[in-house]
């Protein structure tokens, strides 16, 4: 099988294993993990006080929202800029050998 | 020596990323254990059990960016490869959401060890301008993610190989059960700080392992997955090198 043929399945695959929760629970709230084990702690702990606080926080979900779609768009980047980098035929000298594990 | 230039954009931009990471990983849904909610002392014990591991990787990064110069591009595309993964906020079956860890790739390629520093970094910012995880929790969340997680990652793939499963085959299961891992040492580090009244360190063992592993389940499945999309294209494209990293 050609590489992208493998790796546009593989992706299809995490696709679906990501939709399927949205499927077959519509009434989920589907909130963070970290929340529900804060709620935990507070269960088998209700005395528990956390001793430290956050120094900054983000002003709304919205930033929040906004500073979590950069941080996808710059690692994406980064990560597409050397994939394209190593798979150039030109770049870098001729260390450049393919090889076709087909 | 004529490439210097390039490398030094090339650092630039992962300290970019490295940087960027801090802001945009969300509070909400994370793994990392929050700010205050582990005791100063397991706190600093759990600080001071990274300490060693942290030198380590600073010795095993030195060593592999000077064994060849293209290392150091692969090491910032795992660190960047971190960074997106953390940033995707997944459904789960649990009905809850969460979000891999990314660090398996860099396991296979440099080893137990290199990741401790990436993940070290990115959870210190993420700590002080996101409040996402803690700075009195950053001992126990280096140790699950950046170096329990990682460890897990290269033996599993070590041992797959051995084994006789294809190299597609160890990389799926070594980022597959090394996002896993790192949820099920969160919820035992909670536990361990927090017993039940009752149960006891089972009970909370059963309780925060059902938040946080359950959840993960898929998500493991998922950074299995994306982890081989980009294997496959490093060793098409990159054999000599992942060659050389012994990651073949």
């Amino acid at each position: 099988m050609k590489l992208w043929k493998k790796n546009l399945l593989l992706i299809l695959a995490v696709l679906v294993i990501a939709t399927v929760p949205l499927i077959l629970l519509p009434n989920a709230e589907f909130g963070g993990a970290d929340g529900q084990a804060e709620e935990a702690i507070t269960e088998i702990d209700p005395d528990y006080q956390p001793w430290a606080e956050s120094l900054l926080e983000p002003a709304s979900g919205e930033i929040e929202s906004l500073l979590f779609a950069l941080q996808a768009a710059i690692g994406a980047g980064v990560v597409g800029f050397v994939l394209g980098r190593v798979t150039s035929k030109k770049g870098g000298k001729s260390t450049e050998k393919q090889h076709e594990s087909n | 020596m004529m490439k210097t230039t390039t490398w030094q954009k090339l650092v630039l931009s992962a300290s970019v990323v490295l940087c960027a990471a801090v802001f945009f990983t969300p509070q909400v849904s994370a793994m990392h254990i929050m700010e205050g909610y582990l005791q100063p002392g397991w706190a600093i014990a759990w600080g001071a059990v990274c300490i060693p591991f942290l030198v380590w990787g600073f010795f095993s990064i030195s060593k592999s960016v000077k064994q060849s110069s293209k290392n150091l591009i692969l090491l910032a595309m795992c660190g960047a490869f971190a960074f997106v993964l953390s940033a995707l906020k997944i459904p789960s079956v649990s009905g809850s959401c969460s979000h891999p860890t990314g660090v398996g790739l860099g396991a296979v390629l440099f080893g137990p060890s290199a990741m401790s520093v990436i993940g070290v970094i990115i959870l210190l910012f993420q700590a002080l301008l996101l409040a996402h995880g803690g700075l009195s929790t950053l001992g126990a969340n280096t140790f699950s993610m950046a170096v329990a997680g990682p460890l897990v990652s290269f033996g599993i793939f070590k041992l797959s190989k051995k084994l006789g499963a294809s190299s597609a085959v160890a990389v799926f299961l070594a980022a597959a059960l090394g996002d896993l891992f790192t949820y099920v040492v969160t919820s035992v580090q909670l536990a361990m700080a927090h017993p039940d009244a009752t149960g006891g360190f089972l009970a909370s063992l059963a309780k925060f392992a059902g938040i946080f592993a359950v959840t993960q389940i898929p998500l493991a499945i998922c950074e299995g997955l994306l982890t081989v999309v980009v294997y496959n294209v490093l060793v098409k494209y990159n054999h000599k090198e992942l060659e050389t990293l012994h990651a073949l």
